[in-house]
């Protein structure tokens, strides 16, 4: 079995329509599947919804598909990031679900996990439990929350098998496990494709069963805030 | 004089324990871990998917998979642990995280806490905050204690959409420190070199005490 394709176009191909859904890993820039979402751009289809914690910053990730008004909504934690996305917001032009980021988490991982809805006690109580059941269980009301299945999900790992077993790297992992879990086709695109059985079994982060496509290629890894300390003097 | 930021974020490391798992949010509480008391074990959570947050890298060491949830570049420590953000909310619902001590817009009496938007004007999100004040053993929240122009931020009611109905357990602002009680707050200290009755003429909300 050999899942590999040799670009992202080609892994998009048949993959895309207008008005679909589409789940996105990463964190901020971390870990962002920015060989897909750039292949996106370059095919053009429109109207998308978008879930994703953030939405890239401008010119960059999530960022490239707004600039080119290819998304109709967003759904997210956090766009603090983005002033392109901010003015289409304001300005009508974009809509926007802030889902609570634990909550977009789990949406994720129920939808991919055959769970239609979940109870949570995040959001009681704020504008997010507005139109949602409330319930009460020992004494705490929790709001009922939706699995989410995506027609698509795009995620970035470090390595991959052939069969599409995926290891991250670090923080990178972040919502990359749990997007690539939701979506109805799922395509990953990683920093080395590496044979079968060159991954220790037990050291897999996602197992294949999810993976669809697999594409590799150069990642830029952009850095989105550069902190560092001050060596000591020896 | 009111604390500064620096001398807040230490008096915020008073409230750790030994062996708590923490999770700090950004801005002054990100500066809690310069004043961990020494002997004392504290874990950081980075709800990005990580605990056991070491310090920035040092020049020419960022590396872009390592990120907190600031986006800042940061290291590993010898315990870190790395996962994703489904387990990392997981942990927080769950109630494995001790403490959270997150920044604030407004805070009230019941203990509501407003982080997150100023509508029409700031449309930020609200990241992991409602996951975190939904969630935690306790949440301190660290602020300002008034607006630039003056007024409180301490209120008897926010105005701004909340994070949080009554999450609230200890409020540490630059004039002093307050806990959410019965019918209101509770004054616990005073800054040093502000007075008990500059504290109460500063504060909009109800002090029982």
């Amino acid at each position: 079995m050999n899942k590999t394709y040799p670009s992202a176009a080609a892994a998009l191909d048949g993959a895309l329509f207008d008005g679909m859904t589409i789940a996105a890993g990463g964190f901020g820039l971390c870990g962002i599947p920015e060989l897909l979402i750039a292949a996106i751009r370059e095919n053009g289809v429109k109207n998308l919804t978008v879930a994703s914690n953030n939405a890239g910053t401008d010119g960059f990730g999530l960022g490239q598909l707004l600039e080119s008004r290819q998304v109709k909504k967003m759904i997210a934690s956090y766009v603090g990031e983005n002033a392109e996305f901010m003015r289409q917001y304001l300005s009508g032009e974009l809509e926007l679900e802030f889902n609570p980021q634990g909550t977009l988490a789990e949406r994720m991982r129920a939808g991919g996990a055959g769970i239609p809805g979940f109870y949570t006690a995040t959001g009681v109580g704020t504008v997010i439990a507005e139109g949602k059941e409330h319930k009460d269980f020992d004494g705490r009301t929790y709001i009922l929350e939706r699995g989410m299945v995506t027609d698509l999900s795009i995620v970035k790992a470090w390595k991959a098998d052939t069969s599409g077993n995926l290891v991250f790297r670090k923080t990178a992992r972040n919502f990359n496990a749990p997007a690539a879990t939701c979506g109805k086709i799922c395509i990953a695109e990683v920093e080395e494709i590496v044979p079968m059985g060159s991954i220790d079994p037990d050291h897999i982060h996602v197992p294949g069963i999810y993976v669809h496509r697999l594409i590799t290629g150069q990642h830029e890894k952009r850095i989105e805030q550069r902190t560092v300390r001050k060596r000591e003097a020896a | 004089m009111p604390w500064d930021r620096n001398q807040m974020a230490a008096r915020a490391a008073q409230e750790l324990q030994d062996g708590w798992y923490v999770n700090l949010g950004i801005g002054i509480p990100t500066l809690v871990s310069n004043y961990i008391p020494e002997g004392m074990t504290v874990t950081l959570q980075s709800e990005n998917g990580m605990l056991g947050m070491g310090p920035f890298p040092f020049e020419g060491e960022e590396d872009p998979d390592l990120i907190n949830a600031g986006k800042q570049t940061i290291t590993e420590l010898p315990q870190t642990a790395y996962f994703d953000s489904a387990t990392s909310f997981a942990m927080i619902r769950g109630g494995k995280i001790a403490m959270a001590i997150l920044g604030g817009m407004e805070v009230s009496e019941s203990g509501d806490l407003a982080n997150w938007m100023v509508p029409g004007k700031l449309v930020k999100g609200m990241g992991g905050a409602m996951d975190l004040v939904a969630g935690v053993g306790r949440v301190v929240v660290v602020m300002d204690h008034t607006s630039k122009t003056g007024e409180s931020k301490v209120l008897k009611e926010c105005s701004l959409p909340l994070t949080g109905k009554g999450v609230v357990n200890r409020i540490i602002t630059n004039l002093g420190v307050f806990d959410v009680v019965e019918g209101g707050l509770s004054i616990v200290e005073c800054a040093e070199g502000v007075t008990e009755a500059e504290l109460r003429a500063a504060t909009e909300a109800t002090i029982v005490n």
